[in-house]
């Protein structure tokens, strides 16, 4: 009988993703690729917001997209439509994209140097906010329609963020939605985070968008 | 439901330190984890279970040692209790609160054979 014995671990559960998520990381930045995985709950308008600001910035800047999804390959096909290079990764099971992913994403979508990487990630307010992927910066997008007290509810994705959008301004003469107290939340769960508050579907609001992507391109 | 990648992380971490640290079965885990580290602990038990199911460490106790939420307050000069990132400051209801603990993930240690 082989007797029991304590083994001291002392392991961030974590750490696996978080390497390769540096590895990624020192990739993006060698190769100047500017990588924004965008994050937020199902239908807040991310696919929108990426076929539109493809569309105005496809003349000035080389873009490739990495699709996460649990199934379909309809977003790829949407972000295709564009023209420009778009990978789906179905995650099946799993909420949300991982590190390691996006580094074989990466070996078989092989941005250009000095490029833009989109990674919307799969519609989850929970989940992706745990794993780093080695981006740039989170960019939560919240739609207008969702209510202005989703940065309480989901406090970690709101804190992982650097950017918030709020989409779908368009619809505000419809709805109670209260721009100040949301941005307010936000603030109290990430006093650093920046807003944007656009429309993809209007195209409002959008230069602002690009002005916050051009300023971060070296 | 990230619970379950986090359990698949545990799984290989074990499996990892089976080979190095030459054991077959693992009886039980502890984990560090804080209130600001995203998991819900009753999915965390459950996805454990699933997940170690015919592995080394099937039928293993799983121990979680919970952490506590601890902040600077910049009001007060001092470290408070916190259990959600969006907490005031108990003391003195500031927002002002920089966050020094709570979002703690860990594999503490095992008990194995
Ligand atoms: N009114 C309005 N509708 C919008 C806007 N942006 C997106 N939508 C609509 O919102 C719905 C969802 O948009 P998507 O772009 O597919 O949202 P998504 O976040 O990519 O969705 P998932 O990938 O499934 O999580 C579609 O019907 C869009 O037409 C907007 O600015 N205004
Ligand atoms: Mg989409
Ligand atoms: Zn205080």
């Amino acid at each position: 009988m082989s007797q029991s014995r304590m083994v001291q671990i002392e392991q961030d559960i974590l750490g696996k993703n978080n390497q390769y998520a540096a590895a990624n990381r020192q990739l993006f930045q060698e190769r100047q690729i500017l990588a924004l995985n965008l994050v937020s709950s199902p239908g807040s308008g991310k696919t929108s917001l990426l076929t539109r600001s493809i569309d105005d910035l496809k003349g000035e800047l080389p873009i490739t997209v990495i699709e996460g999804d649990q199934q379909t390959a309809n977003d790829a096909d949407r972000i295709r439509e564009t023209g420009v290079s778009a990978l789906q990764i179905n995650t099946g099971k799993g909420c949300h994209l991982d590190a390691h992913m996006i580094g074989h994403a990466m070996e078989s979508l092989q941005p250009a140097d000095n490029s833009l990487l989109f990674i919307e990630n799969v519609g989850n307010l929970v989940c992706p906010a745990a794993f780093d992927l080695g981006e740039a910066h989170k960019v939560a997008i919240l739609s207008v329609t969702e209510g202005e007290d989703k940065p309480l509810k989901y406090p970690d994705m709101f804190h992982a963020a650097d950017l918030m959008i709020l989409n779908k301004t368009d619809l505000l003469p419809y709805l109670d939605f209260d721009v100040n107290k949301c941005i307010e939340f936000a603030r109290r769960v990430n006093p650093d985070i920046e807003v944007l508050q656009l429309s993809a579907k209007s195209g409002e609001g959008m230069d602002a968008w690009y002005q916050w992507i051009r300023s971060r391109m070296v | 439901m990230h619970e379950m990648s986090i359990c698949e992380g545990i799984l290989q971490v074990m499996e990892e330190q089976a080979t190095a640290q030459q054991f077959s079965r693992v009886k039980s885990v502890w984990l560090e984890i804080g209130p600001l580290a995203g998991v819900e602990l009753e999915a965390l038990r459950f996805g454990f279970d699933v997940v170690t199911r015919n592995s080394l460490a099937d039928g293993a106790v799983l121990e979680i040692i919970e952490m506590p939420g601890t902040a600077w307050c910049l009001e007060c000069s001092k470290s408070v209790p916190i259990r959600q990132r969006f907490d005031a400051c108990p003391d003195c209801g500031s927002f002002q609160l920089q966050i020094t603990g709570g979002d703690e993930l860990r594999i503490k240690e095992l008990e194995v054979e």
